[in-house]
């Protein structure tokens, strides 16, 4: 199971948080506080996977993270996660999000963190991994917007007459 | 531009969206909270609007905000109101900000079911998903039960992006409403071969969660998992199922061995693909991944099905070799996985990982924190009597330099893991060991004082000879107890003054000087300690003081003693206010004593040797197993309910949780007991959390001193401010350096006196053998311990009954209960010198008469090791008789129920001059053979005989096995305890035996006669076989008659020098002889219908020719 999934900056600042267990918004932050706190002061050229942090689920508990140019993403998870199939993940997450937005930098992820979100139901759904083919992400996602689109017209026109 | 359209045409409320919001928190960098405080209220503005379009707007932006730490519940009711908005776009907006912030204690919660219906059930999949999605978040046990059949309905959708939502959410309503997984089940089954790969891969997913927590009950599914395995492409699918054989091989060794070939197979393949890849790319690429993955998956289910299956070595060889190419490498993560890999390996095969030593002594000094704590994760495993004071050396120095409390706090409870495995097994230096403890209490702020504190218990009491040395460097900790405490008393590392304490009075005979500690332990800041160390404190300043008297018994001039007895009079009032009533209790309590005796000692009386008696005899250490061992008494029933069970209503709560675990009916087992199971298992949680705070237990495995990392921790409590350029050393305290520079010169001076010996030997003898490598290292048996440690054995209760398995903690593989064995040998020698005695193997054949039937031992026990072994000359015959039994089974033809029982005859003899009682038989069960037990008895429980054995006297017990296959020979390994007793004592001994199930045991002799017998060759059905017999000198009809006799055979029909026979197995097996003999040269062909059974019997049949 995928405990929580984190994205924040270098400076700690949180981009999309999602936890797949319920905390109270204080143990959030301090949660994401603490994680950036032991992904931060890791070397570049070291591996990207993380224990002993206590946050969530006591021992049974891995911080897998990636490192892209301003942004981490971390996920934590339980041992029945595989550690190279998240890092895995987190690459298609990261090439769905950089298809969806053309080129994603870090300004996307913080004026559309709700279409991050929407992108992010597509794979893993109540810490589960739902899909990990980027295609067929993409298509969902897609067609999700469309949707979207249609409906706004929609309200537009009736709005005009 | 759509929406600036809108925005233009009607003059909303909201000017801000999203965007706005997060610009505007930017453009506020100075105070940030307050313009968020403005947007909030702007955003209740808008909640208040009757347009839905506004509202969800509004919703979208809390979810941000939420994001950022603020608590957005108050709108709760607003994100349920736009979830059951018609459009998508609102509704998806309403279903995220639910996810994000709705839990099981949101009440609005209550008035989304109908809505969660109803979008469930939506025309539109993606209302249906975005649903499921937000479900799948906050799903609680009300909404799990109601929507469970929707949900359930789903799953046969006709859409796969439904299907594989629905599919994976089940898992979260099983969790929420256990009930559900029952009716769910079959259709969850049929999902693992839905033709689309996704909900295929879904449906894996969630078995796998399942079986995570329950692998037993999903055994049954293992065929279809592996027509998965062996069919996927999806890499995803296929971890998920070799993780998931990996939890199942354990169970069930058969299907190990059905996956072994296959893994070793791919792993070769998959190895070969990566190294090619290896070769044209210096980094991983995401190519690869998905192939390594799977790769080193496979190993971990190699090595876990291993575990059923010794004979893999190869398979596991290749793993690790593959391993080490892993960790070679120079990407970090690969390290990583592969150390993490190696770790599961030496769990099982800890002498494969151990030849690779050097590697990950290597990974220790890795820069990356990760890999060094794997490979200390690897390092219990590794180190031997030569090289533990290196390691820990290397790991002492880590200490020093380590940064992050945890990671130091990890290598601190290595380091004593490391040291104290398999009950001190590698340690020759006690003293290195003491100054190692003494080091690491200058740790900052650790959390494992109390771990340090228990090794120095445990050490100081168990191994005498260390007591000196121990006292002196308590004495000293104590005099300097003001650097370990600090300003701070809430300090992890000041546990370790309750052992010092302790140690100082309990073995205070060997101080030095008594008086010194008595002050130290008695000064005003000790009332800053927590109370539970005052008190020991207090106590154990009796103890001193009682020393002190002693020592200045006979004195003339008693100035000594009285100023002690003063001292204790100043000091103790301080601890009589305490708060603490243990503390107080104790206090006061002595400073009665000590009044009274100063009284005394101004009249002049002696009353050293009173005092003394007070703290007389020792305290020796109890064996964790000790309580287990106190036989029970008769009439007791352990079992029984002292008052009734509490009452359905209580059980109630633990019944979800139970659903799990009964799965399929079968597995089901009456309520009481498992609740009875969780009680004990809390109940057992309990006392070796006790245990393990008490320092007259021992620890029954390194895994209970872990309960230590849980009590709360104090971070970042300065004990000393310690400059570190110069060297670390509290006055008085030795460092444990020396004893390795000590050690090393100890052995070099033992190797050069063994060369002298050597030598001088060779001298003696002139013998032209070439020169010996004197040089090269030495090997494990050559390090002796540095002074002779004699480590006290535990206590046992009085007739507990000694037995070596019972010691060996199976959780252990590396525990080795050498020292034992070692001590065992030389008990063994001294006996063998006293009494030798002969080798006896006694093999009667018996020859039982049953009703006319004649039935034969074919039965033999081994004893497992020579007997000189034992002490007293206690022998005993075991006889054998193989009934194959039940007579129904031939009476009814192919009732192969009753044809899974055999019953085992054994006589037993006291050869003996002693009496012998409390017999009591013990077989291992294997997975085909198992011995009847009576109800109630757990699976290991031992039977007890029915009779006592006085000498020279012989009687008879009966064993029923069930059986499951017949075609193979087996043997089965098993126990017999009992005590002897003779005039003088009594005593407990084992007798290890085997029973050897031969496949002619399962052969009842049957009457065939010759047409069925044709009919019967006829059929077409049995397959043949034969051998041949040369040198067999004997007359046909004594040959006949030995097959029978030996083999349960009948003759059908003879004719000259030829014989057909016939037998039955007791399931049912037709086997068919043809014997001719023809000058000293006998043919058997043979037919059965089960191969392998005939082949058995057929040797078994040559080995009784060879015999004679």
């Amino acid at each position: 199971m995928i405990k929580a999934i984190l994205i924040f900056n270098n400076h700690g600042k949180p981009r999309l948080s999602k936890f797949y267990e319920h905390f109270n918004e204080d143990i959030e932050q301090q949660i994401i506080r603490e994680t950036f706190h032991l992904v931060s002061k890791r070397d570049e050229n070291v591996c990207n996977f993380l224990e002993g942090g206590m946050l969530i689920g006591g021992s049974d508990y891995k911080l897998i993270y990636r490192h892209y140019a301003t942004l981490y993403f971390v996920f934590c998870v339980d041992s029945s996660e595989s550690e190279l199939g998240i890092l895995d993940l987190i690459q298609v997450f990261v090439e769905t999000l950089d298809k969806c937005f053309e080129n994603v930098c870090e300004l996307d992820l913080i004026f559309h963190v709700d279409k991050v979100h929407h992108i992010l139901a597509e794979m893993v759904m109540g810490g589960m991994v739902l899909e990990t083919n980027m295609n067929e992400i993409i298509t969902q996602v897609d067609l999700q917007n469309k949707m979207e689109k249609s409906e706004l017209l929609l309200a537009d026109k009736c709005s005009f007459a | 531009m759509a929406l600036k359209i809108v925005k233009g045409s009607i003059d909303r409320m909201f000017d801000k969206n999203l965007q706005d919001l997060v610009r505007g928190i930017r453009n506020h960098k100075e105070d940030e909270a307050k313009y968020i405080s403005t947007c909030i209220d702007e955003i209740k503005q808008e909640l208040k609007q009757d347009n839905i379009a506004v509202k969800a707007n509004a919703v979208c932006k809390l979810t941000y905000l939420q994001m950022l730490g603020y608590d957005v519940s108050w709108a709760a009711f607003n994100i349920v109101e736009v979830m059951s908005s018609s459009k998508f776009t609102y509704k998806r907006i309403g279903y995220l900000a639910a996810s994000q912030c709705f839990h099981e204690s949101t009440d609005v919660i209550m008035l989304t079911t109908n809505q969660i219906r109803k979008d469930l059930s939506s025309p539109n999949q993606y209302d249906t998903g975005v649903a499921l999605t937000g479900l799948s978040c906050f799903v609680t046990p009300d909404l799990a039960r109601d929507l469970a059949n929707d949900i359930m309905t789903l799953m046969s959708h006709t859409k796969p992006y439904i299907r594989k939502k629905a599919v994976l959410i089940m898992y979260k309503v099983f969790l929420k409403y256990p009930e559900s997984l029952r009716p769910a089940f079959p259709r969850l089954k049929e999902k693992l071969e839905d033709p689309d790969p996704g909900v295929q891969s879904a449906a894996v997913n969630v078995i796998c969660e399942l079986a995570r927590r329950n692998p037993k009950n999903y055994l049954s599914l293992a065929p279809l998992f592996f027509k998965l395995m062996t069919s996927s492409t999806n890499n995803w699918v296929l971890i998920k199922i070799i993780k998931l054989f990996g939890a199942l091989t354990p169970l069930e060794p058969r299907l190990g061995k059905k996956l072994i070939e296959p893994l070793t197979n791919l792993i070769h393949r998959i190895y070969l693909f990566f190294s090619q890849i290896l070769h044209h790319l210096s980094a991983i690429t995401l190519v690869c991944f998905s192939w390594l993955i799977a790769f080193l998956f496979f190993i971990t289910v190699l090595i876990s099905l291993s575990s059923g299956m010794p004979n893999h070595s190869a398979s596991i060889q290749l793993c690790v070799q593959k391993l080490r190419i892993l960790i070679e490498d120079s990407d970090q993560n690969l390290k990583y996985l592969g150390l993490l890999a190696m770790s599961k390996i030496l769990k099982t095969h800890p002498k494969s990982v151990q030849s690779h030593k050097d590697l990950i002594l290597q990974c220790l000094d890795d820069k990356d924190e990760s890999i060094r704590l794997r490979a200390l994760d690897l390092l219990y495993g590794m180190v031997s009597k030569k090289n533990l004071m290196e390691i820990v050396k290397k790991l002492m120095l880590h200490v020093d330099k380590a940064e992050g409390t945890t990671y130091r706090d990890e290598l601190l409870t290595k380091i004593i893991d490391i040291c104290s495995q398999s009950n001190y097994q590698y340690i020759t230096n006690f003293e290195w060991y003491i100054s190692i403890l003494v080091e690491l209490t200058r740790l900052e702020g650790t959390r494992h004082g109390h771990l340090i504190a228990s090794q120095m218990l445990d050490v100081a009491i168990r191994v005498k000879a260390i007591r000196v040395f121990a006292v002196a460097q308590m004495a000293t900790l104590l005099d300097n107890a003001h650097m370990l405490t600090g300003n701070t008393q809430r300090n992890g590392i000041c546990e370790v003054l309750y052992a010092a304490a302790w140690i100082c009075g309990e073995f205070s005979e060997h101080l030095e000087n008594p008086m010194e500690t008595l002050e130290a332990m008695l000064r005003p800041k000790v009332a800053t300690l927590p109370g539970h160390i005052q008190a020991v404190y207090v106590q154990n300043a009796a103890k001193l003081f009682a020393t002190v008297l002693k020592s200045q018994e006979g004195n003339t001039d008693s100035t000594t003693a009285q100023e002690a007895s003063q001292l204790m009079i100043d000091r103790l009032p301080l601890f009589v206010q305490s708060a603490n009533l243990e503390v107080q209790e104790r206090a006061s309590c002595i400073l009665q004593l000590v009044k009274y005796i100063q009284k005394l000692q101004q009249k002049d009386v002696e009353v050293s040797e009173e005092v003394c008696a007070l703290f007389a005899g020792e305290l020796n250490p109890v064996a964790p197993k000790a309580q287990k061992k106190v036989p029970i008494p008769d009439g007791l029933d352990l079992d029984a309910w002292i008052n009734e069970p509490p009452s359905e209503s209580e059980s109630e709560d633990e019944q979800p949780k139970a659903i799990f675990s009964k799965e399929e009916p079968k597995h089901s087992r009456p309520r009481h007991t498992e609740v009875d199971e969780k009680e004990l298992a809390r109940r057992r949680e309990a006392r070796k959390q006790e245990q393990a705070n008490n320092p007259f237990y021992i620890k029954a495995s390194p895994s209970s001193q872990k309960v230590y990392q849980e009590t709360p921790g104090v971070e970042h409590i300065p004990v000393v401010q310690i400059d570190l350029s110069v060297p670390l050393k509290v006055p008085g305290l030795p460092m444990s350096d020396q004893y390795v520079k000590l050690e090393e010169e100890r052995r070099q001076k033992e190797r050069a006196e063994k060369k002298k010996k050597d030598k001088k030997k060779r001298k003696e003898k002139r013998s032209g053998r070439g020169k010996k490598h004197d040089s090269g290292p030495e090997s494990e048996e050559d390090i002796t311990p540095a002074h002779m440690v004699d480590i006290v054995t535990e206590e046992m209760p009085e007739n507990a009954l000694p037995s070596d398995d019972d010691e060996r903690d199976p959780a252990d593989p590396h525990k080795k209960s050498s020292k034992h064995k070692k001590k065992k040998q030389k008990r063994e020698k001294e006996d063998k010198e006293k009494k030798k005695k002969k080798k006896h193997h006694h093999h009667h054949h018996h020859h039982g008469d049953k009703g006319g039937e004649e039935s034969v031992q074919n039965g033999t026990v081994e004893e497992e090791e020579p007997l000189p072994r034992r002490l007293i000359s206690v022998m005993l015959t075991f006889i054998f008789l193989f009934y194959s039994f039940d007579r129904k089974a031939y009476d009814i033809q192919g009732n192969l129920q009753d044809g899974s029982q055999v019953v085992v005859s054994v006589i037993f003899e006291n050869k003996c001059d002693s009496f012998l009682k409390s017999m009591e038989f013990n077989v291992l069960d294997s997975l085909n053979s198992k011995l009847q037990r009576p109800e109630g008895s757990g699976p290991h429980d031992s039977l007890t005989i029915p009779f006592q054995l006085p000498p020279g006297v012989s009687n008879e017990a009966r064993f029923v096995f069930t059986v499951q296959s017949i075609i193979m020979p087996q043997k089965l390994k098993g126990t017999l305890t009992f005590i002897v007793k003779n005039e003088e004592s009594s005593t407990h001994e084992k007798l290890d035996f085997k029973l050897h199930f031969t496949c002619t045991s399962y052969l009842i002799t049957t009457p065939c006669y010759s047409d069925a017998f044709a009919k019967l060759l006829e059929s077409g059905d049995l397959k043949s076989s034969s051998i041949r017999l040369e040198g067999v000198n004997m007359p046909f009809h004594h040959l006949l008659a030995r097959i029978c006799f030996h083999h349960h055979f009948s003759v059908v029909e003879r004719i000259d020098s030829c014989a057909s026979m016939y037998s039955r197995s007791i399931q049912g097996h037709h086997v068919c002889l043809l014997v001719k003999i023809s000058s000293q040269t006998v043919s058997v062909d043979a037919k059965c219908d089960e191969p392998t059974l005939l082949g058995n019997v057929l040797d078994e049949i040559k080995q009784t020719f060879s015999q004679c």
